[in-house]
């Protein structure tokens, strides 16, 4: 069995791993942190909570449900770990370990703040609205020294509470003056001080009107929108992080003494000596001591031969074991391993993309001079009308407050909130914000072949040509086998039984006794034959005086990819495939899925470089991928997907995760990008509209506090419900 | 009017309170799970309490 199709299959539910490695002891107690799959209910929440606490050395279990994480204390022995999570396997919960983030997570420290500053403008932005209604009704029948009151309680309010909310403000406007741009916080703390300094000034010495409350409902509207933009990249970030948990790496390191040891696999330094059993991956670069068998390199190389295996040759991280077992020597720890290579290659393609300008930011731009010149014009007409500049100063003032960009900066998270609300519904994770802006300008679409298109594991495809009995007697043989080609006819054949005496050759094949005859069953090298002319992948099966039979593997294409291609087609994408694999599968993939442009045998850096020739001749590109290999080539496009069963690495390097591996819901990621890209334009539009009105208002001088109240928050009300539409 | 300088004071620091008690619920990791807190209340306790008038039997 020597040829091998891509087996992403082999994927090692991190269960299998020792769970050992991941138990803190906290005086006396034993800590474990578990990812629980599949607990969503109440009645999910009893039943692993007590069936935890059954057990008598159990001291505490709490599971929260909103991130699906269970926290586990008890006493005594901390391997009893394994146990305690084969206990939840067995009431039905699959659990992996995972080790928590620090507290000082700078994305949960930052939300918090955000959320500190949206309470405090909140209750300043009540509180004062309860005294300026009273200010504004009593126009007319309230005396001056009352006025005067009302004023002074309202800067006692405003004044803390704006120097505290508005912090994330200024610090970014800040930010922005010091290297010479300006964004939409720029204008937004400009007229946060304005108000705020006007206000002070007629509260003890003009006793004109005050805007204080203008400011504190700035701040507050404001600060929704920032929030709901963070919360979005949380929830992406935090989904992401549970994924990776489910790959929770761990390494058995082997002791001088000869005992075996479980560690996290970031512990493994250069020297240490490792076992690797069948059907683990590969931790980090490392040396075969011991030892002879097959790897699969796919995810790591996009190639589908498997590597061969034997003392002296080197492996990459990230390698399927996929019979023998193996002791390997680390040379090299995790953070020198290959993948800290793609990683750099990633972080390079990724700093391409930060040169992405967002809509919001385009739409500063063009905003932030216009308003400014504006309230210069207002200025100098009003102070040569007049001949006096409080008057000028203050309808100066004026307009910079209501220019304020509240709707617009509201106008983009709101829509960008709802659109990844209902991608999380359709299945899709989406990474942050402007991967929409970025996936609703789309023109090409890049996809990978292994584990992409194709369901990246073998299938029998000449079930036809093999006899019942044949088929029966070789899948008798592969139930006992976990490779990818024994399980290919194992699948083939269903349910049943084994053969007896089965022995297992690492790189040859499975030999044993049906009914007494001598049965094998494996590649032609190790049975002596001849193998086959064409390229797929074979096994034969040899009984003793009969004809050999030769059983043909293909990797699958998956069901819904000739429905994504020509979904993507019609919407007038072009769409090209990159494979690492060889021309001849390659081609015949893009034959049957109608693909024109199809190019083999690439090297993560010729995926790139034929990447950055598309961006450069103005395409606009959207890479499909899954593998590690693919990593560099998905951080370098303009937007990318790739699957939830993709490489770690990949799915942090990509802007979408299709959960489930549903290779269609990237044409559903497409289409609510291009929904949100035209809600944004359509608040943006009302945000001109409003703008229209209130601006010559603002200049001719008829803004009171009490109009900027209304029109400002009338036009946060009026974008938000715009954006909800979305979410039908 | 004097009544005033007694309600103004009280309004603000209801207010102030609220949003104190806001920071404390926020701090003590209210938010951490909610909906596990929505579905924990439709949770049996786990020992029912004892009810003289029903037999011991369960």
């Amino acid at each position: 069995m020597t040829a091998i199709d891509a087996t992403h299959t082999g994927f090692v539910p991190a269960s299998q791993a020792d769970p050992t490695a991941f138990v803190r002891r906290v005086d006396g107690h034993n800590e474990l942190d578990l990812m629980v799959r599949g607990a969503s209910c109440a009645a999910c929440i009893a039943r692993i909570e007590t069936g935890m606490s059954e057990d008598e050395r159990v001291e505490s279990a709490r599971l929260n449900l909103s991130t699906g994480r269970l926290a586990l204390s008890w006493r005594g022995e901390p391997e009893a770990a394994r146990e305690l999570i084969s206990k939840l396997a067995a009431i039905g919960y699959p659990a992996t370990p995972y080790e928590p983030e620090a507290d000082s997570d700078p994305q949960m420290v930052e939300e918090k703040r955000l959320l500190r500053a949206l309470a405090v403008a909140g209750f300043a932005m009540a509180n004062v609205m309860l005294l300026s209604v009273a200010v504004w009704s009593g126009v007319g029948e309230m005396d001056a020294s009352m006025q005067s009151l009302m004023h002074r309680i309202s800067a006692l309010i405003v004044l803390p509470a704006a120097a505290y909310a508005g912090q994330p403000f200024f610090r970014s406007a800040w930010q922005a003056l010091k290297h010479r741009h300006v964004n939409m916080d720029v204008p937004i703390s400009l007229a946060v001080f304005l108000a705020c300094g006007l206000s002070v000034y007629e509260t003890f010495i003009g006793h004109g009107d005050t805007y204080f409350d203008a400011a504190a409902m700035l701040l507050f509207f404001l600060l929704i929108g920032r929030f709901l933009d963070m919360r979005l990249r949380a929830k992406a970030s935090q989904a992401a992080r549970g994924l990776a948990a489910m790959q929770a790496a761990s390494a058995n390191r082997v002791l001088p003494d000869g005992r075996i040891e479980a560690i996290p696999a970031r512990e493994v330094v250069a020297g240490d000596h490792l076992l690797l059993a069948a059907g683990d991956r590969v931790p980090v670069d490392a040396r075969v001591v011991e030892g002879e068998g097959e790897l699969d390199g796919s995810l790591v190389t996009g190639e589908t031969a498997p590597v061969a295996a034997q003392p002296g040759a080197q492996l990459f991280s990230g390698m399927l074991n996929l019979d023998a077992k193996l002791v390997i020597e680390a040379i090299a720890d995790r953070d020198n391993s290959l993948l800290s290579e793609i990683t750099r290659l990633v972080e390079a393609g990724e700093q391409s993309r930060s040169h992405y300008v967002r809509l919001a930011d385009r739409a500063a731009k063009l905003y932030v001079p216009i308003v400014h010149t504006l309230a210069a014009l207002t200025l100098v007409g009003w102070f040569v009308l007049l001949g006096e500049p409080r008057p000028a100063i203050i309808n100066a003032i004026a307009v910079l407050i209501i220019t304020c960009p509240c709707a617009l900066a509201l106008a983009v998270p709101a829509v960008q909130v709802v659109a990844s609300g209902r991608l999380y519904s359709e299945g899709v994770l989406v990474k942050s914000g402007d991967s929409l802006e970025r996936m609703a300008g789309i023109d090409t679409v890049v996809f990978d072949k292994t584990g992409t298109l194709t369901e990246g594991r073998p299938r029998l495809v000449n079930a036809a040509e093999i006899s019942a009995e044949q088929l029966d007697i070789a899948a008798r043989l592969a139930r006992t086998s976990r490779h990818p080609l024994s399980r290919a006819v194992a699948d083939e054949a269903g349910m049943g039984e084994t053969a007896d005496k089965v022995t297992e050759t690492p790189g040859g094949g499975l030999e044993g006794e049906v009914d007494s005859v001598k049965v094998r069953f494996g590649s032609a090298r190790w049975l002596g034959l001849e193998s086959g002319a064409d390229p797929h992948s074979e096994a034969w099966l040899c009984m003793d005086g009969r004809e050999p039979v030769r059983f043909r593997f293909e990797d699958q294409l998956r069901a819904e990819a000739r429905r994504t291609v020509k979904a993507f087609k019609q919407r007038g994408c072009r769409v090209i495939l990159l494979s690492g694999d060889r021309k001849i599968p390659v081609d015949h993939i893009a034959g049957q899925l109608g693909i024109e442009l199809a190019f083999a045998e690439l090297k993560p850096q010729d995926k790139i470089a034929k990447l950055q020739d598309m961006k450069a001749d103005g395409l606009k590109v959207c890479m499909i991928g899954d593998g590690i290999n693919d990593a560099p080539a998905l951080a370098a496009a303009d937007v990318s997907i790739s699957m939830a069963s993709a490489a770690e690495i990949s799915q942090a390097a990509s802007d979408f995760v299709l959960q489930g591996d549903r290779l269609d819901k990237a044409v559903v990621a497409a289409e609510v990008s291009k929904g949100a890209k035209h809600r944004v334009l359509e608040n943006f539009g009302l945000a001109v509209i409003y703008n229209m009105i209130a601006v010559p208002l603002a200049v001719g001088g008829f803004v009171t506090p009490l109009i900027a109240a209304i029109a400002m928050s009338a036009s946060s009300i009026l974008v938000t419900l715009n954006a909800l539409r979305l979410a039908r | 009017m004097t009544m005033l300088l007694w309600m103004i004071p009280i309004a603000l620091m209801m207010g102030f309170l609220g949003l104190v008690g806001f920071m404390w619920s926020l701090k003590s990791g209210q938010y951490d799970d909610l909906d596990g807190a929505a579905q924990r209340i439709l949770m049996d306790d786990e020992a029912p309490l004892s009810d003289p008038a029903m037999s011991t039997d369960d």
